[in-house]
């Protein structure tokens, strides 16, 4: 059974339809307790990161969270749901993050933000790249460059889009609106 | 590289896909449901659904018809039509919309669009700006072009950016249903003076008319319906011809 945790403001119908397609069971989250039987946890991201940050500490999902990533639960975060793994964001700094991985995220710098619409995805592998959607505003920055799983370019340079460590998966675009590639990345991630 | 994105849009009224021309002389052209379903299937980059009888009757979006067109949708979808609250915005997202388009409301009450950023985050508001060229320039208009606004297309997209919208869905009235193609000027200037994407919106008659669009603007995107609806371009062949002059779309 896939978790899908409901703080709230994210779209998580998208998450759900998607999941739903592919013939995966799922159930959603909201309290604390809802997680632990759950095999695989899906963070997924619309919002703002100051009151998503706050809604997962509020109902102690946070903490939960925190634990079952130490204990080798595979979890996805996915756009802002990425961005959640990380220690802080620049968006809301008086709220910490759940600090599975190392760095935080800040504004886009560009000549337009949000970086909206379908870019390449290069995977740090080396496989084939292929077209994802985006729609964020700030971008995850990491000095540990072993998360990097994949980047997108951004305005002429490259901007992380993907990272990985042990279990832990975060996807900067949305594979639940990213057609059938995007379906394909997820139903990896469900039955990996 | 992040491309030029082909927007079909759904202008429902009655649950009921209709098309007409510069507002006027509505006819149907389908069902809302099978049409996204299609559209998605044959290559487009989102998809737009405006419930154009909401605004006038003063309701929100028919939010069935929103889960409906979302459960079987993997791409962005955009919602918008008469939507006025924070709360009418938080159903048609739990309905499945990705993105809300606010027209009137946003004009009527400026800090809803903050409320909604503060909210939902900037990448899901999108400002729908209807103008109209006049003899003082590109004034914006409301109620399905019924009334005029003393107020500059521009100066009113600048604001609603500093306020919170993440995209601009810009129509222009004039060229709107007449298929006679897109108007570059206002659309280019609106693209350059604003940090965040621009849609454009009205005139597309030909697959020429997306290319010129590209060729001549910075508009992130093109949004249009009759071309789509009476099946003379599909989102895939459209796209394989703009690729094959030169612009990066999503294959």
């Amino acid at each position: 059974m896939i978790g899908i945790v409901d703080y709230g403001a994210g779209n998580l119908l998208s998450v759900a339809n998607a999941l739903r397609r592919l013939d995966l069971p799922f159930t959603t989250c909201e309290q604390a307790g809802s997680l632990e039987s759950c095999s695989r946890i899906i963070l997924p991201g619309v919002g703002h990161f100051g009151a998503a940050a706050r809604q997962l500490q509020k109902t102690g999902m946070a903490a939960e969270l925190v634990r079952l990533a130490d204990g080798g639960r595979p979890i996805i975060g996915i756009c802002l749901g990425m961005q959640l793994l990380f220690e802080s964001s620049d968006e809301d700094i008086s709220v910490p993050g759940l600090a599975l991985m190392r760095g935080g995220s800040r504004r886009l710098d560009g000549e337009t933000v949000p970086h909206m619409g379908w870019n390449t995805l290069r995977w740090a592998d080396g496989s084939d790249p292929s077209y994802v959607y985006f729609a964020h505003s700030y971008e995850v920055r990491s000095d540990d460059a072993a998360l990097i799983a994949a980047t997108a370019p951004y305005e002429g340079r490259p901007m992380v889009a993907a990272v990985q460590r042990g279990a832990i998966t975060g996807m900067q675009f949305h594979p639940e609106k990213s057609g059938n590639y995007g379906l394909e990345l997820l139903r990896r991630f469900a039955t990996c | 590289m992040l491309t030029r994105r082909i927007i079909p849009c759904l202008d429902v009224r009655d649950g009921l896909v209709v098309k007409g021309v510069q507002f006027q002389g509505l006819r149907t052209v389908g069902d809302p449901v099978e049409l996204a379903q299609r559209y998605a299937a044959d290559g487009a980059d989102e998809l737009c659904l405006l419930d154009v009888s909401a605004s006038i009757e003063g309701r929100p979006p028919l939010l069935e018809l929103v889960s409906r067109v979302a459960e079987k949708l993997f791409i962005p979808f955009t919602v918008g039509g008469g939507l006025r609250s924070v709360q009418q915005a938080r159903e048609a997202l739990r309905s499945g919309a990705d993105k809300v388009a606010l027209n009137s409301a946003a004009l009527a009450r400026p800090q809803l669009l903050r409320e909604l950023a503060s909210e939902f985050g900037t990448q899901c508001i999108v400002l729908s700006i209807d103008t109209k060229k006049m003899t003082n320039g590109y004034l914006v208009t409301t109620h399905s072009a019924g009334r005029t606004v003393a107020r500059e297309a521009l100066d009113w997209a600048q604001e609603a950016v500093s306020l919170g919208a993440g995209e601009i869905l810009l129509n222009v009235i004039d060229s709107d249903g007449v298929r006679s193609g897109f108007s570059h000027g206002i659309t280019d200037r609106i693209a350059r003076n604003v940090t965040v994407p621009v849609i454009a919106s009205g005139g597309a008659g030909s697959a020429r008319h997306f290319a010129d669009l590209f060729y001549s603007t910075a508009a992130s995107a093109a949004l249009a319906a009759s071309i789509f609806h009476d099946g003379s371009w599909t989102p895939d062949r459209l796209k394989s011809m703009l690729a094959d002059r030169g612009i990066e779309v999503r294959p």
